[in-house]
């Protein structure tokens, strides 16, 4: 299956230190919502920030291949993988807070990125981002952009950044996280707007959680990750009818869900830990 | 108020008319005092003695004020906190002091309760020497293997300890001064399904084994679904629901309890109320 | 998240920050230990009485340049005084000056900030108010008319010192203490019924210590600054006493004859406020058990 992103072997490792990525390979097609799902330290944040070149600068790719819309990223200069990745993708950050810069207007921060990447006058930069926070349903889109982000509430602020990413209509958005720091209330109807501003502008879509739940709301295909290895790479619906790796079906039932009350006391079992790390270890060597 | 219980022998926190108010510093004038926003607006209900009460609502509903104020880190502006018939609402803190160790409390975020200048040990023993135990050192070190962590680990600071061993850390600092009562306030929306799971089961475990009365504050209902056997529901600073746990799942009475249900994403793509 | 990577990348980091602090660390603290044992020893090592004039002796270079005499390894001033032992006389004003005054005004003001941040409400607003109305007066005006009033000598040096600069430490850490009173860990220390006295000693104040270390040997630093300057414009101890600050006045009347009688106490100061901030920013990260 070919895809608009596809990461193929893609290994990461902090130079004479620990690999972080072992050989991830997953595509995510145009239309396409792909999550990417595994708990704290299983490299699914640093996949993402290969993907935008935003790798800390300690670490390194040391293997694999990264696509975008069939170019690839390795063959490119600095400059000019740049230049692609801010002209083809965005970013919808996890924390709203620290990701806008509470000194400067919703506004400037929102046209920023079209004046200045893509080179639109101030003019027309403004009149998209009043029309996308009419999309995102910010009530009184002209007094927000004039705001601050502190003068905005937490479920406000995260309509901001999705209006921000889709600003450039960019071909590929990388959530990370978007919706762990919001109320159960506030996530439903931010995880609805991601996916129907998605299925809107026909963007791929990487679903970074660490939420089973939420995984099977928003994503139509999602990869495992355990310890920086793929562990499962399958269609939602078929997914939670059945995962076929056996850590995958443990994360699965240590996902809480009040219909079942017993479930959400299932860690997953130190066997099945266990057994993968035998599998993985034997799978790089 | 719905469904505060008779006083009894059995009751343990006794609420009232509980009121609690901030001055608003953003509104206030340049003289004179400012204006108070009313955070809790009139609370009543018990917590029977071994009881397990869950307390939820969204964010802004005042249940973590309401917490705070249970154990006292927070003064009410009206009504009363009965403790076993003990008035402590209105108990400066040196009055407190001595009734502090019955009532404890697990912190939301394990690294800030922590303090990350303290090793585990002193940080666990330092409230046994306050209340002047005998053997804080044995205490602690049952402590750390009643919440399964090693006690060679009572040697390492906060910071060189994982999420799940740190919150590990905070139920055992509350739970080796033996207290009445422990104040849960979202102990982990921080962490990991499968530490979530572990950290849940051993405090499901405690409650038991140590025969505690637990009020746990979450967001979400369905990490406390089994824990709990009531719940109360807040919005604004109110209590819009209050009853027993599979009658809340099953009728839900007020509006706000119910978008709290149906909000939670479970892991089932066929959910009804979720199509997009 | 990427959390593996995080603590992997951390401690990374901070080894290659320790490498570059240890060598930090060891050229300060070597250089005002050698200091201080010079300024101590000054009347053993001090080649020369440094008040004793020998003006048929004047002017002399130091030992490297024609003309020198091996008696005066760093040369002579005008009068025909011996700069080295001038120089590890003044070391002893100086470290004293900054040891002193550095003292205090941490102890003063360390005290007065972290009472303010703590406690907060109208202790912190007397505290703050009386803070700004310190720092509204220009310092180094406000020091000379000190001076004016106790009259030269050591101790007014170091009481000037004290009373403009312990705002420097209040702000600081009061700001710092402040953070740190709204972490859980305190909440959790009122929990466990501990006074509020002890919630300062015992929990506040390690957290706020590191910093507390990083101003107190940048204030040593500013000291030797401070007496200099007024040692300088002759506002400092009697002008008999070798000084810094009063060497580099005397050396710069005559610089185009005597460079080395400016050049060695510049250098001399140079190094020590060199070596005081450095010493303060490598004990700050040793002291702390997150970073170590």
């Amino acid at each position: 299956m070919s895809g608009y992103l596809e990461i193929e072997g893609l290994s990461v490792a902090i130079p004479n230190g620990p690999r972080l990525l072992h050989e991830v390979s997953l595509n995510v097609a145009e239309g396409e919502v792909r999550g990417l799902v595994g708990e704290s330290g299983a490299g699914k944040s640093m996949i993402g920030k290969a993907v935008l070149g935003i790798l800390p600068r300690a670490v390194a790719q040391t293997g694999g291949s990264v696509r975008l819309g069939g170019q690839d990223l390795g063959a490119l200069t600095p400059q000019g993988r740049r230049h692609l990745i801010g002209q083809t993708s965005a970013l919808i950050p996890q924390d709203p807070l620290t990701a806008l810069n509470p000194a400067r207007r919703i506004g400037r921060q929102i046209t920023d990125r079209l004046v200045d990447i893509l080179g639109w006058t101030r003019r027309e930069a403004e009149a998209r981002a009043r029309a996308l926070l009419d999309e995102v349903r910010v009530p009184d889109p002209a007094r927000v952009l004039r705001s601050y982000p502190h003068e905005l509430s937490g479920g406000m602020r995260q309509r901001v950044l999705i209006a921000a990413a889709f600003a450039a209509e960019p071909k590929l958005i990388i959530a990370d996280e978007p919706t762990t720091a919001l109320d159960v209330t506030v996530q439903r109807e931010i995880l609805r707007l991601i996916r129907e501003m998605q299925a809107r502008h026909g963007t791929a879509l990487l679903f970074v959680t660490h939420d089973l739940g939420v995984v099977s709301k928003v994503c139509q295909t999602l990869t495992v990750l355990y310890g920086g290895h793929v562990v499962e790479d399958s269609e939602v619906r078929r997914f939670f009818q059945g995962p076929q790796h056996r850590y995958a079906a443990a994360l699965l039932a240590a996902t809480p869900r009040y219909t079942d009350p017993d479930a959400s006391l299932t860690p997953v079992p130190e066997g099945v830990i266990a057994a993968t790390e035998a599998e993985l270890a034997g799978r790089a060597g | 108020m719905s469904g505060a219980g008779q006083a009894g022998a059995g009751v343990l926190y006794q609420i009232r008319g509980l009121r609690v108010s901030f001055p608003d510093m953003a509104r206030k004038p340049l003289l004179g005092p400012a204006p108070r926003i009313e955070i809790l607006k009139g609370l009543s209900f018990d917590i029977p003695r071994g009881q397990t009460l869950g307390i939820v609502g969204s964010s802004g509903s005042g249940k973590t004020t309401l917490g705070r104020t249970l154990v006292r880190l927070v003064a009410p502006s009206a009504g009363e906190i009965r403790l076993e018939g003990q008035e402590i609402g209105g108990l400066a803190e040196p009055e407190l002091r001595p009734l502090r160790r019955r009532i404890q409390m697990i912190f939301q975020d394990p690294l800030s309760s922590l303090n990350p200048r303290h090793r585990v040990g002193t940080i666990i023993e330092a409230p046994l020497r306050l209340h002047r135990l005998d053997a804080p050192r044995d205490r602690a070190a049952r402590a750390l293997s009643q919440v399964g962590l090693d006690r060679a680990l009572a040697r390492r600071y906060p910071h060189e300890l994982s999420g799940g061993q740190r919150q590990r850390v905070g139920i055992a600092r509350a739970i080796a001064l033996e207290p009445d009562f422990i104040l849960a306030d979202e102990i982990v929306s921080g962490l990991d399904v499968s530490s979530q799971a572990q950290v849940l089961s051993l405090l499901e475990g405690l409650v038991g084994e140590l025969g505690l009365t637990l009020a746990f504050i979450s967001h979400d209902l369905s990490v406390i679904r089994r824990l709990c056997a009531r719940i109360i529901v807040l919005e604004a600073g109110e209590i819009v629901e209050d009853a027993p746990t599979a009658q809340l799942f099953e009728r839900p009475s007020a509006q706000a309890t119910r978008a709290l249900i149906e909000a939670i994403p479970l892991p089932d793509p066929d959910q009804p109320g979720w199509t997009v | 998240m990427g959390e593996t990577a995080q603590p992997a990348l951390r401690a990374d980091g901070r080894a290659a920050r320790r490498h570059g602090l240890g060598l930090r660390l060891w050229l300060s603290g070597g250089w005002i230990a050698l200091l201080a044992l010079a300024a101590l020893a000054a009347p053993l090592l001090a080649p020369h009485d440094p008040l004793a004039q020998d003006l048929f002796a004047g002017r002399l270079p130091p030992f490297w340049v024609a003309g020198a005499d091996p008696l005066y390894p760093l040369g002579t001033d005008s009068l025909g005084r011996d700069v080295l032992s001038r120089l590890l006389y003044a070391a002893r004003i100086a470290l004293t000056v900054a040891l002193v005054a550095g003292a205090l005004t941490c102890l003063i003001g360390a005290a007065l900030g972290l009472v303010a941040g703590f406690y907060g409400g109208w202790v912190d607003l007397v505290i703050s108010r009386l803070i700004d109305i310190w720092m509204s007066f220009p310092p180094v005006l406000f020091a000379i008319l000190l001076i004016a009033v106790l009259g030269t000598g050591l101790s007014s040096i170091i009481i000037a010192i004290v009373v403009i600069d312990w705002t420097r430490f209040a702000r600081v850490v009061r700001a710092e203490a402040l953070t740190q009173a709204r972490m859980d860990y305190v909440a959790s220390a009122q929990i466990a019924g501990m006074p509020r006295r002890r919630v300062i000693w015992a929990e506040i104040l390690p957290n706020v210590l590191p910093t507390i270390v990083a101003l107190l040997t940048l204030e040593m630093g500013i000291a030797v600054i401070v007496e200099a300057i007024l040692s300088f414009v002759n506002l400092s101890i009697s002008t008999d006493d070798p000084t810094w600050g009063g060497m580099i006045a005397e050396g710069r009347i005559s610089i185009h004859q005597a460079w080395w009688v400016l050049a060695f106490p510049l250098v001399a100061l140079f190094l020590t406020v060199l070596a005081f901030s450095q010493l303060g920013e490598g004990l700050k990260d040793r002291f702390d058990p997150v970073l170590r």
